[in-house]
């Protein structure tokens, strides 16, 4: 597996974003056998499905979201709704273009982000189980040409390790701090009690990456548009990884989660409009490592939970209900351990059907992609 | 004692600068910058003047208007509208956003150039207890004349006339909707009332500003003011409006400048006014003049202002001690501003070793500028820019209550993060003639010995100046 980084110069500009592609291992010049692109929007932090995709047909929802319930969301069904930051989203969902999957989890069932996202991206059925990624045991599948991976972050996330090259690129509104300036001031605010503790949390958030919720939106809008420059080019990206951070709402949701939202509404929405017409040709799933506490917390917030929602989106997404799920309610009886939604449906499903159809592979052929749970 | 120096320096000025040498006496030093202060030095005299900025939105939104009016008329002639035409409002929108920008780089280079720092902190305070927000776009190019012209002249004079000169600027007046606020029973409203009102657009009373006057401007949140304070208040401040921005109808019935805060007795509520008890007999522009007045000079007023500088130059947690000396200072002066600054330099409790409060954006941003003596921000962002990414954008706190001015408001993760990012920018940017092991002694000489053997320690001479501004002892002063 080898990572390189491109330099954010060489990715300025039209002309230099196809230059800079050709530096993609194993396409450069190469004509694309089909023009199907993939792409996985990671929700680091774990996003808080029952307010991303409220089930406002469930009776006990907005006694146990309090400040939270949402009444503005936006209705896509009978049952279902989505927040009200997702509006561009929302026309998706009318054309067919977007579908949901709610009470959904991977196999891990803690409550700890590392481990939760090491199962989402090993596709392993334990934490630490497997190490490559599950789209990096992906790309062997595809045709030679459309192999070519790119993660929007700092180094390769470990859902694309594999033994196919992946480049990186990382985005930053500023030049990065170097690791050594890190380490060191690390080392200086050690001793002080204020500081300490943010700078442990800054680096946390640093690794988490990805601030598509900053500057009303327009960061994540700014990610989609770059996303989509990298993925248009005959020889750019085939498979592609968008991090995202800062879902973690322990506190005052309401306002941060729209803001996130927003940002994740604009990333769509650019990543659609500057694809043009390869959207037709484009999956893009999103999912987090688990959901949230089913009830509001004491800080206006929700704590880590189980099961969340996942979304496919694209312009040639298979027929289907806008939200697909086995509701299994939220009354105290039916959540787990009597805090969190019960998982109902697998994220690796979902995953591995969407991908059978876009690829037109035969699912059994996906079967190394996931690890079977016991 | 080189403790009270740094003190001088950093807690009541806006950080050192490598020469910088307050006398044997800091307090005489600070005491002696309140008369050399000057409120218009030269690097503010060349910002256009309020007829040029207002001029500017007068552009901007007759060619929004005409823009408007072509496409309508293009669409009625059945051709599709023109696609490109989407984009006009925000190419006009740069002119107004220049003229902030422009703005925002004066304020930053007198904040670096300043011979008074002790003052020049003052203003930026002033601007905040006073906060406009350029969210709106007719207060975007007025954003900065309001600090130069109305703060700046008035900060040295008595609290009353401060007040009145920021709450009658035209910034706060457009950004508190005070100029859109017309008397229910005023000429105005009774002539167009009729008709207006058939049509759903009644003219009406706006509390907005009536409303933060109490609240944030003079005597503050729950002292004991009633709803019928505010609506009397907003009644007599009626008239109060900007010149030049009315259209139509309206427009003709305001005399004045353009740009200028005037009273348009057209658009005044007639009658006498009670306020807190009092009443304010008719008396058209002055009678709003006499309730700010003793506003101004309410013992509630005096606590509020004393707390908020209390605050801003001791510790987060005001002293009570402090804040009682200040606000005696303030009642028996009649609200001398110069009398009120003597008190605060005088607090003991404000020359208490140790960092009482942790730098904002701005401070941290003008101290590092004027440690390592660049004279613009790294890179080719200017103040504004800076501001934005650090999380202070300038003149723009969103709210009237301004920012926030406590350790919480600032002290983040990720604000910490993007603050060592920056650092290390200046730092780069820095002539690497730059020694951080003198410069440390010279601008942070108190800082303690883990931070001064960690810049010893580093690899390269810009690597130890990063280290140096992101100090914690140079996060705090």
């Amino acid at each position: 597996m080898t990572s390189l980084p491109l330099s954010r110069r060489g990715l300025l500009g039209a002309a230099a974003v196809t230059g800079a592609m050709t530096l993609l291992p194993g396409i450069a010049w190469a004509a694309a056998a089909t023009a199907k692109r993939f792409v996985f929007i990671i929700q680091r932090g774990a996003a808080d499905g029952l307010a991303v995709l409220p089930p406002l047909g469930d009776p006990v929802l907005a006694g146990l979201r309090g400040q939270l319930f949402d009444p503005d969301a936006i209705k896509l069904d009978g049952f279902y709704g989505l927040h009200p930051a997702l509006a561009q989203t929302a026309g998706l969902f009318r054309s067919g273009e977007a579908r949901a999957f709610h009470a959904v989890a991977t196999a891990y069932r803690d409550r700890s982000h590392f481990d939760g996202q090491n199962v989402l991206e090993s596709g392993g059925a334990t934490p630490y189980a497997v190490k490559t990624g599950w789209m990096g045991r992906l790309l062997p599948l595809l045709p030679t040409q459309d192999q070519s991976a790119l993660a929007l972050a700092p180094a390769v996330p470990l859902a694309l390790r594999g033994d196919r090259p992946v480049a990186t690129y990382a985005p930053n509104r500023l030049p990065q701090a170097s690791d050594d300036l890190l380490l060191r001031v690390g080392a200086l605010y050690d001793a002080d009690p204020q500081l300490a503790p943010l700078w442990a949390e800054a680096l946390k958030t640093k690794q988490l990456a990805g601030d598509i919720g900053g500057n009303g939106g327009r960061n994540g809008g700014e990610l989609g548009k770059l996303a989509a420059s990298l993925l248009v080019p005959a020889d750019g990206a085939r498979v592609m990884m968008i991090e995202t951070g800062g879902w973690d709402t322990h506190s005052a949701q309401k306002a941060r989660l729209a803001a996130q939202l927003r940002g994740l509404d604009a990333l769509v929405a650019e990543l659609k409009a500057g694809l043009g017409p390869a959207w037709q040709d484009t999956l893009v799933m999103v999912a987090t490592e688990f959901g949230r506490t089913a009830a509001v917390n004491g800080t206006g917030g929700t704590d880590h939970g189980t099961a969340s929602a996942a979304f496919l989106l694209g312009g040639a997404l298979a027929k289907g209900k806008p939200v697909a799920g086995d509701w299994p309610g939220l009354a105290s009886g039916s959540l787990r351990e009597g805090r969190d939604l019960e998982a109902t449906g697998r994220i690796e499903d979902i995953a591995t059907e969407a991908l059978a159809a876009h690829f037109a592979l035969a699912p059994s052929r996906l079967s190394p992609l996931f690890v079977p749970r016991a | 004692m080189a403790g009270e120096k740094s003190i001088a320096l950093d807690r009541f000025g806006l950080g050192a600068r490598p020469g910088d040498k307050p006398d044997a006496d800091p307090r005489g030093w600070l005491t002696a910058q309140l008369a050399r202060f000057a409120a218009r030095p030269p690097v503010l005299a060349a910002q256009p003047g309020r007829p040029e900025l207002v001029a500017l939105f007068r552009d901007y939104r007759e060619q929004v208007s005409e823009m408007r009016r072509q496409r309508r008329q293009t669409q009625a002639d059945g051709t599709p509208p023109d696609d490109p035409l989407k984009d006009v409002p925000q190419m006009l929108r740069r002119g107004l956003r220049e003229a902030y920008v422009g703005a925002t780089n004066a304020r930053l280079a007198s904040a670096l150039q300043t011979a008074t720092p002790f003052p020049e902190r003052l203003v930026h305070f002033w601007a905040n207890h006073f906060a406009i927000s350029a969210d709106k776009l007719p207060v975007i190019p007025l954003a900065g004349n309001y600090e130069f012209e109305a703060i700046r002249p008035n900060m040295m004079g008595s609290f009353e006339d401060l007040l009145a000169a920021a709450v009658l600027h035209p910034a706060m007046l457009l950004y508190l909707d005070q100029a859109q606020s017309i008397g229910p029973g005023s000429p105005l409203a009774r002539r167009v009332g009729g008709m207006a009102g058939r049509m759903g657009r009644k003219p009406g009373l706006n509390e907005n500003l009536g409303r933060e006057v109490l609240e944030l401007h003079t005597l503050g949140a729950r002292t004991g003011y009633s709803q019928a304070d505010v609506t009397e208040l907003a009644r007599a401040l009626t008239g109060w409006t900007v010149a030049g921005y009315g259209q139509g109808r309206t427009a003709r019935l305001i005399a004045g400048d353009p740009g200028d805060g005037v009273f348009a007795p057209a658009l005044h509520e007639p009658g006498a006014r009670t306020m807190l008890g009092k009443r304010y007999p008719e008396g058209g522009a002055e009678q709003a003049r006499g309730m700010l007045r003793d506003l101004a000079r309410h013992p509630a007023t005096a606590r509020h202002i004393a707390t908020k500088l209390a605050r801003h130059f001791i510790a987060d947690t005001p002293p009570p001690a402090a804040v009682a000396r200040i606000e005696q200072a303030f009642l028996s002066s009649n609200g001398d501003l110069p009398s009120v600054y003597r008190a605060l330099i005088a607090a003991p409790e404000a020359w208490a070793p140790g960092s009482g409060k942790f730098r904002t954006p701005w401070d941290w941003t003008v101290a590092s500028l004027r440690a390592t003596g660049l004279a613009q921000p790294p890179g080719r962002q200017a103040a504004a820019g800076l501001l934005q990414q650090l999380g202070q954008p300038i003149w723009r706190p969103g709210s009237p209550a301004g920012w926030g001015d406590t350790a919480p408001d600032w002290a983040g993760p990720g604000a910490l993060m993007t603050r060592v990012e920056v650092a290390q920018q200046i730092a780069s940017r820095v002539n690497d003639g730059v020694d951080a092991r003198t410069l440390v002694t010279s601008v942070l000489p108190d800082a303690g010995v883990e931070t001064k053997q960690a810049i010893a320690r580093s690899e390269s001479p810009a690597l130890g100046l990063a280290m140096m501004l992101s100090a914690p002892e140079f996060l705090r002063r």
